[in-house]
């Protein structure tokens, strides 16, 4: 028998919205649902909920599993407050997302970056070295927390476990972005995943390689980390109103990644080694793979990835990105300077792959040109001059960005995707900086951070003016 | 008992024809194959529940595939067949003495397996020593090939199940590029009768527009086919279907055809009002 609603939500089963039902499909709309004693809460979890978080633990080898609905960005925003205080320090990468530094503005700690080592034929940020990480301990002693991504964007892995034992005996804890890692978790040749490697927090996208429904994601703990302050800390900005669609995603994914999972993944990672030699053999283009492991700075790489620099070709990666939305009806997951990315999961055919290899090859026929005058991307050193947060609530101007050399930015600058922040809250603005900013606008990446769309005009710090 | 096979052309709209028997039916790793023993249209093979060919009408098909092209373009030695692995256009060819080699290429083994057994007549030509059968994607095959074909004929599924890449862009380009300077490709185009085909047969024709300098459609009646009435694509680097023509050299061959003449060559490609407005609307 079904229970009568009485309760949120207002559909009631779908019933009081007939469009959206017919286009959700009554299955889907009938498990939108509030909140209840038999399905259990979020916010308090003590019986289903509990039970499919103690599940994911045990599938991630995680003392805990946190069942998450604002995506991965809540993911990392509660690692970081979880470990980090007003004026805490935490070192990290800047490469990282800007997820991680969002979460710098809303607790006030301050970032200590680590110059990740760049590679400078493809122009992308690798991974940190051991040696960095130690001197950045050293010279920081009070750091509270180290945070690593595993892998970057690219699929570039640093040599976690050494990490996370340097930071461990240094008394800080390690965190791991792992939002482009879930695969780690299920595959024989695929590199450490954090909770293996003894890290203490990791959020994991289930939602990029594991297949659940957008916006939900895993957070993980090692058993150092308490359970109950985090769920604390999560609830503080997490919704009361947790979706049971997402809720249900991360279960029934997690249960396929278990069953099938390590099949899955060998295959797509037999897909992406045949890709990488395919588009190889093309000519122009070179798609990356493991040569790059240098023990260091490339500890590992993650074999599905599926990366490829373009600018041998006389086009930027954000370029070839347009012409095969364009022109070949291909969507890849993203385009900058000097590469792009082509994202594989569980939902890829061998089909597909001959498509995209085809386009790539057709591209360079018709339109390779001198790659004379194209940038190099290069990792741009920021310097911090204040916290994150303290330039972000900072009173602040809005100035022409031609003119803004030399001040400091009170707001966001990235390209989107990657969304790693090519300027931060907080960090002066170089020469260098503005030049590369104009470049990206010019070649078509899409723009995101600064309150002005067209970006620009930017918010600098009013005292520096 | 009543056996019937029914094919939908459109949601709304669906062509039987009474079977006698079922004789073959296989999951491949890419569709499913069935071929029907059937009164009216003899031997029918059909991939995924759509027909392919019928005994009795893949004549009209397999003509004007091979023919139309082979009219037109005087030095056809190097032949390329995408899809076909039921052999019928391969067939046709085969009368030509001029080519010296035809490459076959087919994803799925198990429909020239079955062909061969349930569709002899049909695949009889596939051991022609000039034919050479590659179970390969099409895609990768043809990419790695430039400029060494004097024709390439794209005998494909529709353009909603696995024979989807065979209607893109890359895909046309990787053709035009395996082409000689003077190369033709013929392909199914599909009917532009029913919206969602006619959708489809615009979306491709832009795409070839877009990448040969020359490309015409002509048009066959199918009774088999969608709303019976089928067209194909000529496109072409340097050869004009019908100025180029060889309307007394191709009869001078002495090939005895069903279907194809060089007089109906040139009827087919006058198209009705509402199709050349479609076609001009992508152009």
């Amino acid at each position: 028998m079904r229970v009568v609603p009485f309760d949120v939500p207002g559909h009631k089963r779908g019933r009081g919205n007939p469009e959206l039902t017919r286009f959700l499909g009554e299955q889907c709309i009938s498990i939108d649902v509030n909140s209840m004693k038999p399905l259990d809460n979020l916010c308090h979890p003590i019986s289903v909920i509990q039970e499919a978080e103690e599940l994911a633990a045990d599938a991630f080898g995680a003392a805990h599993a946190f069942l998450m609905v604002g995506g991965t960005t809540s993911s990392v925003q509660t690692m970081v407050l979880s470990t980090c205080k007003r004026g805490d320090k935490i070192i990290l990468p800047r490469n990282v997302h800007r997820s991680v530094i969002n979460a710098l503005v809303l607790c006030g700690a301050i970032p200590v970056y680590v110059n990740p080592e760049g590679d400078h034929r493809l122009g992308i940020s690798l991974g940190m070295k051991r040696e960095q990480v130690a001197r950045a301990i050293e010279k920081h002693p009070d750091a509270v927390a180290v945070l690593v991504n595993n892998p970057t964007y690219y699929g570039i892995c640093s040599d976690l476990k050494a990490i996370v034992e340097m930071a461990h005996a240094a008394g800080m804890y390690c965190l791991a972005d792992e939002a482009h890692g879930t695969h780690f978790y299920f595959g024989d040749n695929m590199p450490l995943t954090a909770m293996a490697a003894g890290a203490d927090m990791a959020a994991v996208s289930m939602h990029k390689s594991g297949g659940s429904l957008t916006q939900s994601s895993l957070l993980l703990i090692g058993p150092g980390v308490p359970k109950g302050h985090v769920r604390q800390i999560i609830n503080l900005t997490q919704t009361t109103s947790g979706s049971y669609l997402l809720m249900s995603s991360l279960d029934i994914s997690r249960r396929n990644l278990a069953l099938r999972g390590r099949e899955v993944f060998e295959q797509v990672s037999k897909m992406a080694e045949y890709a990488r030699e395919e588009v190889n053999a093309i000519g122009g283009y070179y798609a990356f793979g493991e040569e790059l492991i240098n023990g260091d700075s490339v500890f590992d790489f993650d074999p599905t990835k599926l990366s490829i620099h373009t600018r041998d070709i006389g086009l930027a990666g954000i370029e070839v990105y347009d012409l095969l939305r364009d022109e070949y009806d291909i969507q890849i997951e993203f385009g900058d300077i000097g590469n792009i990315l082509a994202y594989l999961s569980i939902g890829d055919r061998p089909q597909e792959l001959e498509r995209l290899v085809s386009a790539l090859a057709e591209i360079r026929r018709r339109y390779q040109q001198d790659s004379t005058g194209l940038m190099n991307q290069e990792y741009i050193d920021p310097e911090v001059v204040m916290s994150p947060q303290a330039a972000f609530y900072a009173d602040k101007k809005s100035i022409p960005l031609e003119d803004s050399e030399g001040c400091i930015c009170s707001e966001f600058v990235m390209c989107y995707p990657p969304g790693i922040p090519i300027l931060a809250p907080g960090e002066r603005i170089t020469r260098e900086i503005l030049d590369y900013i104009e470049y990206a606008k010019e070649k078509g990446c899409s723009m995101t951070g600064p309150e002005d769309p067209d970006i620009r005009m930017i918010n600098i710090l009013q005292e520096e003016a | 008992m009543e056996l019937w096979f029914s094919e939908f052309h459109t949601p709304d709209v669906k062509h039987s024809i009474r079977v006698h028997r079922h004789l073959y039916s296989k999951k491949s790793p890419y569709q499913q194959i069935d071929i029907y023993e059937t009164p009216e249209f003899g031997r029918v093979l059909s991939l995924d529940g759509n027909v392919m060919l019928t005994e009795r009408d893949e004549f009209i098909y397999d003509e004007m595939m091979t023919h139309v092209p082979m009219a037109v373009h005087p030095n056809i030695r190097d032949v390329l067949v995408i899809g076909a692995g039921d052999g019928g256009v391969v067939k046709e060819l085969a009368r030509y003495q001029s080519i010296e080699k035809i490459d076959l290429v087919e994803m799925d083994e198990a429909v020239v397996e079955a062909c061969r057994i349930y569709l002899p007549e049909n695949a009889s030509r596939l051991d022609d020593r000039r034919v050479h059968i590659y179970f390969d994607n099409a895609l990768r095959f043809i990419r790695r090939r430039t400029d060494c074909y004097d024709l390439i004929i794209v005998d494909s599924n529709d353009p909603y199940g696995p024979s989807e890449s065979y209607f893109t862009r890359e895909f046309y380009g990787i053709c035009y590029n395996a082409l000689r300077e003077d190369g033709i490709m013929v392909n199914q185009q599909g009917s532009p009768f029913y919206q969602h085909d006619a959708e489809a047969m615009k979306r491709s024709h832009m795409r070839i527009v877009n990448t040969f300098p020359i490309s015409r459609v002509y048009q066959a009646h199918i009774p088999t086919y969608a709303a019976g009435y089928w067209l194909f694509g000529f496109a072409s680097k340097k050869y004009h279907p019908m100025d180029d023509l060889r309307f007394e050299q191709w009869k001078a061959l002495g090939l005895k055809t069903k279907y194809y003449t060089p007089r109906l060559h040139r009827g087919a490609f006058y198209l009705p009002a509402f199709l050349e407005r479609m076609l001009e609307e992508v152009e």
